[in-house]
């Protein structure tokens, strides 16, 4: 019973991390960036819906409904202005570049947020919870979960059901023929990395109310995503969501047999992926 | 009336040069067949006039206004499309979807649309929720140039379109570019199979070396001349 | 006309640079006599901070393989001299060799694991890996576990060449102690130095400069590019080990999250590289002098130097990527350490400058 309890627990952190993971495979996917300081574009969000919520003494969901444009914006101003002028043949430069801005956004939050932990407030439903069976559920988690369902349904509609999403698809086949079929890159690149941003700024609210956060938490959610990412395979949405179920179990089993663990069990069961499937488990070619 | 003229062109590939100063005019409405063996410098010249090559300005005319050096996708915009060498379809995407990204890049419309492409290459119209991978070669090139239409060009720059074709495929490509001809586009080709280029073109430039070794129509060039022109001597 | 060509790899500013660097090495060694005591901290972690830089730099500047996870090696060099000395009573510098040699036994079954990725995909594999050995060692109660341990005083009282330093420069045991750290920190750098400098004058380094220009072209003048990178990846390992052990044996104390800190031991030191500039033997020296008088200068500042820092970097990135040497050096054709092969003609040697 307990054990059936921890995968369940594990299923729906599983849900966070393909949340994580989605908005960084997003933009693998169109421009093979691999953007290290996701993880603290997530914290910084959450830091934004806090700011929000505290000045405007608004609930947290209204708050990350108000941040969802800005969040947009800013990634789209990002990727205009920084990122697109890193996006050359070589490898170096978006990743370092990356790295940087890391350092500088967990900097900037310390600076204005100070070191101390922070939580997104949801009332009494954070402590909610219901039943199914003998299975008690928390709503949060729960919800988080269903959260992430809906954005990759979002995703895959956007992606196969629109002119835009065809755009998105065509970009990462190939960058040098969309050139040469009348799309400029650079504004498609702006817009999906806008998306990732609107993705972040849900994984941030559900970061921020299913547990305590601050400036430094950046790195840990990247290297989650990643690991979601790579576990599921490549080229997939539905692969986030198998990659951070499948993490989210280890983690959570891990975690049941000591806290130390927790973590440990995560990265373990990452890399004997790699080892085994480097593709991921979600590749047609292994 | 002359529509491209280039002017001492030249495109570089980091130290390597691969055109020289050529000189090459295509006239409204006519097709135009560049030869030449391997690493004659036919497909830099295309990929310069579409943009991927770097040039300056007053190296491309288009009715005489200077665009050497436009970017890619607004060199689309000025109605000058490519369909590259290999057909580089987007493999993700069905037949359709790749004729539909051409759209993406039409500025003035010329009369081509899905379904003006459908009644040129019937099969695609059969196989247009397939993804573009499960083609023939034939019919992936035929998407190729359909994809290239739908941005209703004034000048399309076809590369090899012919490579590893059977000749009765060939020849159906090459009909449907006279029928792409017929209605009032420009055409450049660069042609490694001699016959076809000669057949489909008013006139040929012949390429050596990154230079122009010859040009004038086919009717009034002797078979000497074009092979000598052709390999050099 | 038939002309002969010879390869160059020495100019003759690299032979006056050597010179000028044996002469420099020799004053460095005195120096302990010369400069107060607290520049010699600042020197030391120059030292390491360069021995470390070019680890980074043989990696991501010649090989293409760019880590985030060095502070893998540093804290495992850290956490394996604390291990030799509390657990088996090691003279301390012994245990730093020790140690940098057991850690680049075990970057080989890692290097196993994090090459089965490439590129950027790479680069976050080895901060997993990095990640893992942290909370491993996090659970080392004889060292502390979590909160990490010090070095008792007495364990580096009877150090190797302790005695001789304290009589030579006529100092107590605690200068005589730093001294000792200082040569042996003054020792690694030049070791590092003349070892990658070797090694992309060798063979492999021909290799990794042919995959640094194209994989492709190295696999067809029939390099074995997977050998060559593992090679390069196994040493900087090792030297990024050494250099991480001294670093705690001169700090004597160690905790997982200061010796596996990806702050402390990948971005600053991918700073240093980059600053200075990426793919040479001089701009990680450059690099990591300018970092320490930063570090002096402006760390009081908090969170504001490292977004100073962090800004500075990408700016770099984007609008020098050559960096301070690399850019000095394009304007200027110097090369004080050349590693490029470069094609000279035999006879005549001198080039035409209208030509």
């Amino acid at each position: 019973m307990g054990f059936l309890n921890t995968i369940i627990q594990g299923v729906l952190l599983g849900g966070l991390y393909a949340l994580y993971a989605a908005g960084l495979a997003l933009i693998f996917g169109v421009m093979r960036l691999v953007n290290l300081a996701h993880g603290d574009f997530i914290v910084l969000g959450a830091f934004a819906i806090l700011a929000i919520a505290t000045a405007l003494g608004l609930p947290a969901p209204v708050a990350a409904m108000i941040a969802l444009p800005f969040m947009f914006a800013f990634g789209w101003a990002l990727q205009r202005l920084i990122l697109n002028r890193t996006l050359k043949d070589d490898l170096l430069v978006p990743l370092l570049v990356t790295f940087g801005l890391s350092i500088i956004v967990q900097n900037g939050l310390l600076q204005v947020f100070s070191a101390d932990s922070r939580r997104l407030s949801l009332g009494a439903l954070e402590t909610a919870a219901f039943n199914v069976g003998d299975i008690t559920l928390g709503v949060v988690p729960a919800l988080t979960f269903v959260a992430a369902i809906l954005v990759l349904i979002g995703l895959s509609l956007l992606f196969y059901r629109t002119r835009l999403g065809r755009i998105l698809r065509a970009t990462s086949d190939s960058v040098e023929i969309v050139e040469i079929m009348g799309v400029d890159p650079r504004k498609i690149f702006a817009i999906a990395m806008g998306i990732s941003f609107v993705v972040i700024a849900v994984s941030a609210f559900f970061m921020g109310v299913r547990a305590n956060f601050d400036p430094s938490a950046g790195p840990g959610r990247l290297l989650f995503a990643f690991e979601a990412v790579v576990i599921g395979g490549l080229g997939s949405f539905w692969g986030t969501l198998l990659g951070g179920v499948i993490l989210g179990v280890a983690q959570t089993i891990g975690g049941s047999i000591s806290p130390e663990w927790q973590q440990l069990s995560g990265h373990v069961v990452f890399l004997a992926v790699i080892l085994l499937r480097p593709r991921g488990l979600l590749s047609r070619a292994a | 009336m002359t529509m491209l003229e280039t002017h001492g062109l030249e495109v570089f590939y980091r130290d390597f040069q691969a055109l020289f100063g050529v000189d090459v005019s295509v006239a409204e409405g006519e097709t135009v067949a560049i030869i030449g063996a391997n690493g004659a410098g036919k497909s830099s010249f295309l990929s310069a006039l579409s943009g991927l090559s770097r040039s300056r300005g007053e190296q491309i005319l288009l009715d005489g206004k200077p665009i050497g050096g436009t970017r890619p996708f607004d060199m689309v915009k000025l109605g000058i499309v490519l369909v590259p060498e290999g057909r580089r379809l987007f493999p993700s995407l069905t037949v359709e979807e790749n004729l539909q990204i051409g759209a993406e890049g039409k500025a003035i419309d010329r009369g081509w649309t899905l379904e003006s492409i459908y009644a040129l290459f019937p099969v695609l119209r059969e196989r247009r929720t397939q993804p573009s991978t499960t083609l023939s070669g034939g019919q992936q090139q035929m998407v190729a140039i359909g994809r290239a239409l739908m941005a209703n060009p004034r000048l399309l720059l076809c590369d090899e379109i012919s490579l590893g074709l059977s000749p009765a495929v060939i020849r159906d490509v090459y009909a449907a570019l006279a029928e792409i001809k017929r209605r009032g586009t420009t055409i450049v080709i660069v042609e490694q199979d001699l016959t076809a280029a000669l057949n489909a073109a008013d006139r040929i430039y012949c390429f050596i070396e990154g230079r122009v070794s010859l040009s004038g129509r086919p009717a009034e060039l002797t078979h000497n001349q074009i092979q000598l022109a052709y390999f050099g001597g | 006309m038939s002309q002969r060509y010879v390869t160059l790899t020495a100019t003759k500013t690299s032979r006056v640079a050597l010179l000028v660097f044996l002469a420099g090495i020799i004053a460095l060694a005195i120096a302990p006599h010369l400069v107060p005591r607290s520049l010699l901290q600042d020197f030391i972690l120059v030292f390491l901070l360069i021995a470390m830089a070019q680890c980074w730099n043989l990696l991501a500047g010649y090989a293409g393989l760019i880590s985030v996870g060095q502070q893998a090696f540093v804290g495992l060099g850290g956490y394996g001299l604390f291990a030799a000395i509390v657990s088996f009573g090691m003279d301390p510098l012994l245990a730093v060799l020790l140690s940098a040699l057991c850690v680049a036994v075990i970057s080989i079954p890692v290097g196993f694991v994090v090459f089965r990725m490439q590129g950027a995909y790479f680069a976050v594999v080895t901060w997993v890996v990095a990640e893992v050995f942290r909370l491993l060692l996090a659970q080392w109660k004889a060292l502390g576990g979590g909160t990490g341990t010090s070095l008792p005083r007495s364990a580096t009282s009877d150090m190797f060449g302790l005695n001789w330093a304290a009589e030579v420069f006529g100092v107590r045991s605690a200068a005589a102690r730093e001294i000792v750290i200082y040569w042996a920190a003054l020792a690694v750098m030049v070791v590092v130095i003349a070892v990658v400098y070797r090694l992309l004058r060798s063979r492999l380094g021909l290799a990794l400069s042919a995959i640094r220009d194209s994989e492709m072209a190295a696999e067809s003048v029939g390099v074995d590019i997977g050998r060559a990178k593992f090679a390069a990846y196994v040493f900087a390992a090792f030297g990024t080990a050494l250099a991480g052990a001294l670093y705690f044996l001169d700090s004597a104390r160690i905790s997982p999250d200061s010796a596996f800190s990806v702050l402390d031991w990948t971005a600053y030191v991918i700073f240093i590289v980059v600053i200075g500039g990426i793919g040479t033997i001089e701009g990680p020296v450059l690099g990591a002098i300018i970092f320490v008088v930063l570090q002096s200068t402006l760390s009081s500042f908090g969170p504001w130097y490292l977004i100073v820092l962090g800004v500075l970097g990408i700016a770099v990135m984007l609008l020098a990527p050559k960096g301070i040497w690399g850019t000095f050096s394009a304007a200027t054709g110097i090369h004080l350490f050349p590693t490029r092969r470069r094609l000279g003609a035999a006879v005549p040697r001198e080039p035409d400058p209208e030509a």
